[in-house]
């Protein structure tokens, strides 16, 4: 099966880790990755404040971009439910309104499309440790998806999951929103860095980097050990094994 | 009170409730606890996710044929013997209320909660007009011997007052002797507002609902001040929003349902009443009905983008899950109607010139979205907001500049790949030991709060990566 890699332009720029992840876990899954590379950014950034023209130039390039793909897939819930908006924003416009549709029908979030493409819900990850998972906004109400991140998990060897409270509440990063109105944004990052400490994880599990950078940022500022891990990267983690000889593998 | 609370700059309304630690307690535990409520009233109902596109449905319905449900009301309140008047602007509403009081020489009216009196400033009118005028909804009665104090919450108007605050209004404003158990404050007011009732010449109430086909109104309350506002003064003023009607009592119960569930977590509330002009064989109740039906700015709304904003039941669900109202509290809307719904109406009904900010104070999470009953899209239309405020060219030169730059960044496979190269050794400047210490305005936001790693080398990059592998395979 091929499988066209949507990085997203925040893992372009700031977490290739993540990128690598999920291309070395889909190839352990069977698949033949491709990469388009005149892919920019789902123009998120821009329809979000308002600046729909500008926004829409960034999207004619993704519809572009993909239009040979036959699934396309991103490590990111909100990029890709943004894809999933691109048939309601050009609605009635001749040359691009199927071209949106085709990408919507096509593209997943990475762990929907394990599960729910591929069919498998244990990887053969492993890892040691104590993690709690954040929910994206946009992965859960926008796209939808609100049980393949834990499906997952749940097959990770090694791995105890602890709830995190009002887990249903936004992290406060909101794209635009963060930079836009820094204050409220820093209160609500703040009030979900206190609840992931609540857990006492030691790992932070997402599937969106936007929030993990979000709440991640808040947690290192004020000193906080946890570790911030992309499901991706959790996906792809194996515990070393020790061959029958003694020696590490 | 008028729509607008507060004249500051959003800015500075929002440092006061952010800063205001007690209102911010009093409203997380609010929304916390009105959660598990909500979704318990929810789920009992059965296939709630049905429910809400029930009401969808039926508020969709009323609003395409709502010249004909308002004529029909029209007709059958007039033919009970009520009155009833279309009010354009706010203005000819809260005349028409004065005058009919004026002529009646009363001085002494009651008051059950309603936002759309407070739209219309109608307490401020009838004040200068010489009436003694008593909001009974407990909330209300604390905002207003609070040297009227303006709500906070569309449903709960003193959300933002703890028991000790409002201990303090009663001793102060009232000679309250008591302490500052919640039962011993309720039934304190309970004996002053029994009082006002029983001298009250005219009751103004709102009204959750218009039954077209009865002629009748329809309150939904919990404290049971509604009803005896509406039936001991011998004169009813009932007040809605011209887009609050149903068709009939079987829309009604959909409506009530999704209302009382999504507003205070309850199955039904204490009290829910129809009630209109009298009719023979009443041996008790208002002598004259009037329902005054208020346009001010709706039909403008009616058939726009925003349509579907006057779907709302006003049950406050919204403002309940909203992270943004959690922090900041209602009075930072400055608005009468705060939170998410808040932010789509107001400007609509205030313009944009005085709340250009609201649609911007949210993260987009969709939180009101999911929730509300009658399934408004509330973040969308809060972007459509942002799309109009930027076509207005009401936003910063910066920041139009800035997002000229990036619409054409994000759509060039060629700049985007420049900005691969010299994201890392321009980012160099602005940073100490890998993490980004200074920078313009935007970046500064993010690290007031926050750590940022400097963006990765051309050569770290996912798509170095990819390129090297594809030329290890190739080899």
């Amino acid at each position: 099966m091929k499988v066209s890699i949507f990085s997203t332009c925040l893992v372009d720029l700031m977490t290739p880790k993540v990128g690598i992840a999920m291309v070395e876990v889909l190839e352990r899954l069977g698949c033949e990755i491709d990469y388009p590379a005149s892919q920019v950014c789902c123009g998120q950034p821009t329809y979000n404040s308002g600046y729909l023209e500008d926004s829409k130039l960034a999207m004619k390039n993704m519809m572009l971009a993909f239009e040979s793909s036959d699934y396309v897939v991103g490590p990111s819930g909100s990029c890709v439910a943004m894809f999933h908006e691109y048939p309601k924003i050009f609605k009635g416009d001749p040359d691009w309104e199927l071209k949106a549709i085709t990408l919507k029908e096509k593209s997943y979030e990475f762990t929907q499309f394990i599960v729910k493409v591929l069919g498998i819900t244990d990887v053969g990850a492993s890892l040691d440790g104590t993690a709690t998972y954040h929910r994206s906004c946009h992965m859960t109400r926008l796209l939808g998806e609100k049980e393949t991140p834990f499906q997952l998990l749940e097959h990770v060897k090694g791995l105890h999951m602890e709830p995190l409270k009002n887990s249903d509440n936004c992290c406060g990063f909101g794209g635009t929103f963060s930079v836009k109105m820094p204050d409220i944004s820093e209160q609500m990052v703040d009030e979900k860095s206190s609840c992931v400490l609540d857990t006492g994880a030691d790992i932070l599990i997402s599937a969106d980097m936007g929030c993990l950078l979000n709440i991640g940022g808040r947690l290192s500022r004020k000193g906080e050990p946890v570790k911030i891990m992309h499901i991706a990267e959790v996906l792809n983690h194996r515990n070393p094994v020790i061959a029958k000889g003694g020696s590490q593998t | 009170m008028s729509l607008q609370t507060d004249k500051r700059d959003f800015s500075e309304r929002t440092t006061d409730g952010l800063g205001d630690s007690f209102m911010r307690n009093a409203v997380g535990s609010a929304q916390d606890s009105l959660k598990t409520r909500r979704l318990s009233a929810a789920t009992a109902l059965g296939d709630w996710e049905q429910w809400r596109t029930a009401g969808q449905q039926i508020r969709q319905h009323t609003l395409q044929n709502l010249d004909y449900y308002l004529e029909q009301l029209a007709g059958n309140i007039e033919k009970k013997g009520g009155h009833i008047y279309f009010a354009a602007t706010k203005e000819e509403a809260s005349s028409y209320i004065r005058d009919v009081i004026v002529q009646k020489k009363a001085k002494k009216i009651v008051k059950s909660k309603s936002m759309v009196t407070e739209e219309i400033e109608l307490n401020h009118v009838l004040i200068e007009a010489g009436c003694e005028l008593i909001e009974t909804d407990l909330g209300e009665y604390i905002l207003q011997m609070d040297d009227w104090d303006p709500p906070s919450h569309i449903v709960a108007p003193a959300l933002h007052k703890d028991r000790r605050q409002i201990q303090r209004v009663f001793t102060e404003k009232l000679g309250y002797t008591d302490d500052e158990s919640p039962e011993k404050l309720a039934r304190f007011a309970r004996k002053v507002l029994r009082q006002k009732f029983l001298e009250a010449e005219v009751g103004i109430t709102g009204c959750n609902f218009a039954v077209a086909n009865l002629g009748a109104i329809n309150l939904v309350t919990n404290e049971g001040n509604g009803d005896l506002t509406a039936a001991i003064p011998k004169t009813h003023i009932a007040v809605m929003g011209m887009e609050r009607i149903v068709p009939t009592l079987a829309e009604m119960e959909v409506l009530d349902n999704l209302l009382c569930r999504s507003a205070v977590g309850q199955k039904l509330t204490s009290y829910i009443t129809v009630m209109g002009p009298s009719v023979a064989g009443d041996t008790d109740g208002p002598e004259e009905f009037h329902l005054v039906v208020v346009d001010n700015g709706r039909s403008d709304i009616l058939g726009s983008e925003f349509n579907e904003a006057l779907q709302c039941i006003r049950c406050g669900a919204c403002l309940n899950v909203c992270p943004v109202y959690r922090h900041i509290g209602g009075h930072a809307y400055g608005s009468i109607y705060p939170g998410p719904i808040g932010a789509v109406i107001t400007p609509l009904l205030g313009g944009y010139d005085d709340y250009k900010e609201l649609p911007f104070a949210s993260s987009l999470c969709a939180a009101c979205t999911d929730v509300c009953p009658v399934r408004i899209p509330l973040h969308e239309q809060l972007i459509l907001h942002r799309q109009n405020i930027v076509k207005e060219n009401r936003t910063g030169s910066m920041e139009r500049f800035q997002m000229k730059a990036a619409g054409r960044l994000l759509s060039s496979p060629a700049l985007f790949g420049k900005t691969l190269r010299f994201a890392h050794p321009a980012s160099r400047l602005m940073s100490k030991h890998g993490r980004i210490v200074r920078g313009p305005e935007l970046i500064q936001g993010w690290i007031g709060a926050r750590d940022l790693s400097q963006p990765v080398k051309q050569q770290d990059s996912f798509r170095a990566w990819l390129d090297k592998r594809k030329g290890e395979s190739g080899e």
